[in-house]
């Protein structure tokens, strides 16, 4: 349970400046993702957070405290790892209780937190097994385990479930989300490459973009209104339609930019006329590209299954309410 | 009319295929490594001498023991079994080596926690910490000898001026500091090999393990005990045997530096002794063939007992 504040927080190596100066507020609490392409400095900006990496610049508090200059285990952190990172010839009980035997806490104590922890994560019963022994989505769990017997005041992920499969990965996100929801009070870093991922377990997102602050936000903010023309393109899948040159003219912009959920066929005086040359249908949805002979093709989403056949030219009618305008600079017009 | 379903399987084409790859192989080793070993043990059992190689008469295992009652009724005991001095060989021998391998898998570990921590320069550290393994042991003895030299060396100059002795000892020829001399060399020529097997094993050990053990606050001298070593154990094993067959044949170092010590005398050199300067040619084969045999179980029961360890020690 910490509140965590990040002032004007810097880092290089060498002349590279991988985090330039960072300013940032994460309530106690609160589920916060760090989100950006690959490069972006997200997983930087954990590492320092958790002090495995040193600030160049800045201030890092926890709850008021500067803690700069704190040991990793003397912040009240706890760390998932990609890679799980478990000691391989230790089994999952000693896994989770290796870091706790030092803390002096009595042995029924430690025996207590750890069969506690492993009933949460329904793992009780691998307690004696070693790493190699278990899955990668078990593996991950006891990873998360070891973090909950710290019972830190943040807990950290490092992009945990990008070395799971896909179905594994949506079904321990969900656990991620239960345990935040079980966890009341603890705050929680997490950060992801995936916007999907960000999207269903944020309370806050934080976007960033070569080092920087794109937008902070929650997901809903970030989705409707993106403060620049990176976090809209960044943010929803599938990515928001841009237009550029006369269509965006006629709007007064640069770049227009149009979410695939918010364009209507309609036949009645269409804003648009193109030609369908692809179609993606997942069962509940239905994806059409549309050529308006503006670059790319205009993806448009129909619910339910319209079944429009190639070449078919139809009438496109974007959503005024819905319609995102950026000038040149990649910003917001409102 | 050939049937086809007669011909050799996929299975049989393979495995002659491979034979014919492995034949030059086979037919190399035989040459150099089987062949000698057998005319050795042959030889252990005849009465050859140098002088005539070829005219040695079977004598069963005299060489190694023979019994014979006098009419007197005094029994003689002969042969390497019942010699001294080749009970001698045997204990410098197992000193040496236990002594030498402790001293180099200590400090060649802790050379290679060294050399596997990130600092500027490490890549050049790591090329010039091999140059002593990489100078040829006759010039790295010939080297030391002079620098052991009780008369012009540096080493009894440097301890003197220093304090440290009062009167200059004559390392390679005093019959007590002359196992410490040869194992001073030998430790400071395969310490680097060591530290670089080591280094090859703690390479292996994924970073991120020590990153958690970081965040969880764990003691580095907990670390190192319940993480660094059992995960680099199997490397360790690996390289004590490499390091321990090496050792337990040590020759060309004693030859040089300390020839005819009887404090380091090893099997090898006694046994080339007796092959050679003594004219026992069948008597050294003797020898020679017990040195295999010793080496042969000393690995064999490393091995094994490692095995055992390493499959009841998954704690």
């Amino acid at each position: 349970m910490a509140q965590i504040q990040l002032k004007n927080l810097t880092k290089a190596y060498g002349a590279v400046q991988v985090i330039k100066g960072i300013d940032l507020e994460i309530r106690k609490g609160e589920f916060m993702v760090f989100v950006g392409p690959s490069g972006c400095g997200k997983s930087t900006l954990l590492r320092l957070i958790s002090g495995l990496e040193e600030i160049t610049g800045g201030d890092l508090t926890f709850d008021g405290e500067r803690v700069n200059n704190l040991i990793p285990s003397k912040r009240g952190i706890a760390m998932v790892f990609q890679s799980y990172a478990l000691y391989p010839h230790m089994k999952v009980y000693d896994n989770m209780a290796f870091g706790m035997k030092l803390a002096k806490s009595g042995a029924d104590d430690i025996r207590r937190r750890v069969t506690d922890a492993a009933k949460l994560l329904q793992i009780d019963h691998l307690l004696d097994r070693l790493p190699k022994e278990l899955s990668g989505g078990q593996r991950q769990r006891v990873a998360i385990g070891r973090a909950i017997v710290r019972d830190p005041r943040v807990f950290l992920f490092d992009e945990p479930l990008s070395n799971l499969d896909a179905a594994l990965r949506v079904a321990t996100r969900l656990e991620i989300a239960k345990l935040h929801h079980s966890m009341s009070g603890v705050t929680m870093i997490y950060v992801t490459h995936d916007q999907v991922e960000a999207m269903t377990l944020a309370d806050r997102i934080c976007v960033l973009r070569d080092g920087r602050v794109e937008q902070v936000g929650t997901p809903a903010e970030l989705y409707e209104a993106p403060n620049s023309l990176f976090v809209a393109g960044f943010i929803g899948s599938p990515k928001m339609n841009f237009l550029t040159g006369a269509p965006a003219a006629a709007h007064g912009c640069t770049t227009l930019g149009i979410r695939s959920e918010h364009i209507t066929i309609t036949d009645a005086g269409p804003l648009w006329q193109g030609t369908v040359v692809h179609a993606e249908d997942l069962g509940s949805d239905n994806f059409l590209f549309v050529d308006i002979g503006a670059g790319e093709p205009l993806i448009v989403r129909q619910p339910g299954k319209l079944a429009i056949p190639y070449g078919t030219r139809v009438g496109l009618t974007p959503q005024p309410q819905h319609l995102h305008r950026f000038d040149a600079a990649g910003l917001p017009i409102r | 009319m050939p049937n086809p379903d007669h011909g050799p399987s996929l299975q049989q084409q393979r495995a002659r295929s491979a034979f014919w790859f492995l034949a030059p192989m086979l037919i190399a080793l035989f040459c150099v490594a089987a062949w000698p070993l057998l005319r050795t043990i042959w030889f252990s059992f005849t009465d050859t001498t140098l002088s005539n190689l070829y005219g040695g008469k079977w004598i069963g295992f005299d060489n190694y023991l023979s019994i014979r009652t006098l009419e007197s009724g005094r029994v003689i005991y002969r042969g390497t079994l019942v010699d001294p001095a080749w009970w001698n060989a045997v204990w410098n021998t197992v000193r040496f080596s236990v002594l030498s391998v402790t001293i180099e898998t200590v400090l060649g570990l802790m050379v290679a926690l060294v050399l596997n921590a990130e600092f500027k320069g490490r890549g050049l550290v790591r090329a010039a910490i091999l140059i002593p393994w990489a100078i040829p042991t006759i010039v790295s003895a010939k080297m030391w000898a002079w620098m052991l030299n009780d008369q012009f060396g540096i080493l009894n100059d440097i301890m003197l001026r220093l304090g440290l002795i009062t009167e200059k000892i004559a390392w390679t020829a005093s019959t007590e500091t002359a196992m410490t001399a040869v194992l001073i060399v030998d430790v400071w020529k395969t310490t680097p090999f060591m530290a670089l097997l080591c280094l090859a094993g703690l390479q292996m050990i994924p970073r991120d393990i020590y990153e958690a053990a970081r965040v969880d606050g764990i003691h580095p001298v907990k670390v190192f005990f319940k993480v660094t070593l059992p995960l680099v154990r199997p490397a360790l094993m690996v390289a004590v045997i490499f390091r321990m067959l090496d050792a337990l044949r040590i020759f060309d170092l004693i030859y040089v530096l300390t020839p005819n010590s009887a404090a380091t005398k090893t099997m090898s050199i006694i046994s080339r002794e007796n092959l050679i300067d003594f004219d026992k040619f069948a008597y050294g084969s003797a020898q020679s063939t017990l040195l295999f045999a010793i080496i042969a179980i000393f690995v064999s029961l490393y091995i094994w007992l490692g095995k055992v360890d390493l499959s009841g020690g998954g704690k």
